[in-house]
């Protein structure tokens, strides 16, 4: 049992949760992710470790409540419990001081990105950050991501908050500019958003990373699920990922393999939006 | 009483055939297939045995369960005395009963298979397991052991884990055991179905280890949530136990086409998170009328069988030799018949066909036969040239093995791996570091639940002899 420490709403349907994981806490590096399991007979769902503090034995997650599962876990109170945790998983992150970097951030992923922008800005990183959503309630974590960034760009498709459209036109204003254009470029977001960020780095050779969301079952290898094609091979997003050479990853075969259970969650789960969005969030 | 039966009298008791549920009923459901002997049917069965001096049984064994002396005490009816005598030797005995290849092992060197059919061994092993488990009033517990006061961490609560455990725990040691999933039993859990090992059995068994002092932890992942460096500081002695646990994919063109599974991932939805076998479980799985398991191994047969269950019309098994090569064990091949699956054999899949929208619609598929002996001494399949067919189906799982699981390993450098990544261990199964055991498939590569018990057996007895000298 994982003890809730603390639940904060931060926003329509997004919940700060802090948990009582001494091992995790201890072990985590940026870029990980752990496998919850809220209770018997509940799916394994990959959860990216946003932060931890080895001293309280504490880890800190930003969940995004968008299907059955998700809920059920951000409706569980402080002093509650989640049934199993386990982790920290997948490789951490790459991290060193590129000078200029650029992240990117997508709804949900903006909560994926945010250990990176944390680990970025700490080793030095001169760090241009760009989240969008489709509606400023659904931008997400603009106030903790100010104080790690130099510069801090809101996009929405609407127009309800920042730039009116997505997260790649300043991206793209960023990369014609001498002065400013950045060494890495680091994306998190839905596949279309991670696939044009990579398609527009492409041929300026850019280092791109781009963190992966396939569906998941164990998280720790076994199970095979999570593949992905990276240039010429099959690999496994849990333990040779989530993070991969945008350049190099197969967007369209990740985007396919995520609706494979499209139909069947509707058909058994008329009432829930089911998890058809995937992996780790 | 049984001794009392002279030579002739035993020889002329035939074999007991298992009672079980009839196929129509059982290929559509999970419920398990082998129903047990009777009381009267496993005595009379135990009375077949010749209590023979050369004792080939126990040397078949990778164990070395006392068979005659089990078999015996039940031929007396003297349950609680067999009981005792099997468990001796066998930590979990109600699951070798059930899913050991005996006919490979103990049964094969049995003297009345030599002019007829074996001592049914392992039918009689189950049966003496379940008794005990149903009557733990009648047995008489084992004298809880001094304390050692050493204690030992064992990662993985498979087959391998759970025997050392047993062992150890005996022996006085205080055992932890590290498991990385969310429940026990590893492979006997997520990788066995049902119909075959039913999850109560596992429950039980654990249950015991438990009573008998051993801690069990879940979700700690050795070599992510701890290191092996860690664990050598906080423990006296290690036994890695992790198993395989990494597919090995088909690497032919279409295999990340939608309603591809690696046989991990289609048993453990099944298995482990309920998928098809209860409404209420939150995980899917693909079900369409033709269902394609790629290889001739245990694994390929409980997926056949699974796939079959949930309702494919042409449960398919395709396998690039024929059927006298297939490793699975008889009794899987001839429930898997039964039950209608089909079996395609000396037949290779060269590519998986997809739809327009990435679906499985088919396997293309080359002829084989058999050439001359290859190093495993088996006739090596060669491809027919022009032989290419295609057959449907809509749902293709890859059963052709697993590797070893990297995420141990790769935090523990200076651990010795042969190049397939599996860890090199030593006559006493212990690894290149003092006091770091290993054994089950993490050692072997893909191997059975009973060779992985035997290393927990000789492991645990080789760590009890590290912890003596320390």
């Amino acid at each position: 049992m994982f003890e809730v420490i603390s639940n904060e709403v931060l926003a329509e349907n997004l919940h700060k949760m802090v948990l009582s994981a001494p091992r995790v806490a201890r072990a985590r590096k940026p870029g990980q992710f752990v496998m919850v399991r809220l209770d018997r007979g509940e799916e394994r769902i990959p959860l990216t470790i946003s932060d931890a503090d080895p001293a309280a034995g504490t880890i800190t997650l930003f969940i995004q409540a968008i299907g059955a599962s998700t809920r059920k876990i951000v409706a569980t109170k402080a002093g509650g419990s989640i049934r199993d945790l386990a982790g920290p998983l997948g490789k951490e992150t790459r991290i060193t001081n590129w000078g200029r970097v650029a992240c990117v951030g997508g709804g949900v992923g903006t909560a994926v990105l945010f250990p990176l922008v944390k680990a970025l800005a700490e080793a030095g990183n001169r760090i241009t950050t760009i989240i969008g959503g489709r509606s400023s309630s659904l931008i997400i974590l603009a106030d903790e991501l100010t104080p790690l960034s130099d510069t801090l760009i809101v996009t929405t498709e609407d127009g309800t908050l920042g730039i009116k459209g997505f997260v790649t036109s300043p991206l793209g204003d960023l990369l014609a500019d001498p002065e400013r254009v950045p060494q890495a470029v680091f994306a998190v977001g839905p596949v279309p958003m991670m696939k044009a960020v990579a398609e527009m780095t492409r041929k300026q050779r850019i280092e791109t990373i781009v963190s992966l969301n396939p569906i998941m079952i164990d998280g720790t290898g076994m199970c095979g699920g999570c593949r992905v094609r990276i240039g010429s091979e099959t690999r496994f997003a849990c333990v040779d990922g989530p993070e991969f050479d945008a350049h190099l990853v197969d967007f369209d075969l990740l985007s396919d393999r995520l609706s494979i259970y499209r139909k069947e969650e509707t058909a058994a789960h008329p009432l829930a939006e089911c998890r058809i969005a995937g992996g780790i969030t | 009483m049984s001794n009392t039966l002279s030579v002739k009298e035993r020889m002329s008791i035939e074999r007991v055939a298992m009672p079980e549920l009839p196929a129509d009923l059982r290929s559509r459901n999970f419920e398990e297939v082998n129903l047990g002997l009777s009381h009267g049917q496993a005595v009379q069965e135990a009375r077949r045995c010749l209590q023979c001096k050369n004792r080939g049984c126990v040397a078949g064994c990778p164990v070395g369960v006392s068979i005659p002396e089990f078999i015996d005490a039940l031929a007396s009816e003297e349950l609680p005395r067999s009981a005792q005598i099997l468990r001796r030797d066998n930590a979990l005995p109600a699951v070798c009963g059930r899913v050991c290849p005996q006919e490979t092992q103990c049964e094969a060197l049995c003297v009345r298979g030599i002019k007829g059919e074996p001592v049914a061994i392992g039918y009689l092993e189950r049966y003496v397991a379940d008794w005990a488990m149903s009557h733990p009033e009648l047995l008489q517990g084992d004298q809880a052991p001094a304390a050692t006061g050493k204690s030992v961490v064992v990662v993985g609560s498979g087959p391998a884990g759970l025997t050392a455990a047993g062992e150890l725990a005996r022996l006085g040691h205080a055992v932890t055991i590290f498991e990385a999933l969310h429940d026990t039993g590893g492979v006997l859990r997520y990788g066995i179905p049902e119909f075959r090992l039913p999850k109560d059995i596992i429950d039980r068994e654990v249950a015991l280890l438990t009573e008998q002092g051993v801690v069990i932890e879940c979700n700690v992942i050795v070599g992510k949530t701890v290191t092996i460096a860690e664990l050598r500081s906080d423990f006296d002695a290690i036994f890695i136990a992790n198993g395989a646990g990494l597919p090995v994919m088909l690497n032919i063109p279409g295999e990340n086409l939608k309603g591809v599974y690696a046989a991990n991932e289609f048993l453990t939805r099944v298995n482990l998170m309920d998928a098809g076998r209860r409404d209420d479980s939150s995980t899917p799985i693909i079900k369409r009328r033709e269902m394609a398991v790629i290889g001739g191994g245990n694994t390929a047969m409980d997926c056949v069988r699974t796939a079959r269950r949930l309702g494919a019309e042409r449960a398919m098994i395709l396998y690039r030799r024929s059927e006298a090569e297939m490793p699975a064990r008889v009794e899987e091949i001839k429930h898997a018949r039964e039950e209608g699956v089909e079996f395609v054999m000396l037949t290779a899949p060269a590519a998986i066909l997809g739809t327009a929208d990435g679906w499985v619609s088919a396997l293309r598929c080359l002829k084989m036969e058999l050439g001359s002996p290859d190093e495993s001494g088996r006739r090596r399949p060669q491809a027919i040239e022009g032989s290419e067919f295609e057959l449907p189906a809509g749902v293709v799982i890859d059963a052709i093995g697993t590797g070893a699981n990297p995420l141990l390993t790769s935090t523990a450098h200076d651990l010795f791996l042969n190049k397939s990544g599996n860890i090199l261990i030593g006559s006493e199964e212990e690894s290149n570091i003092p006091g770091v055991f290993a054994g089950g498939d993490i050692v072997r590569g893909g191997s059975t639940v009973i060779l992985a018990m035997g290393d927990g057996k000789r492991a645990a007895a080789a760590i009890d002899k590290y912890l003596k000298r320390k």
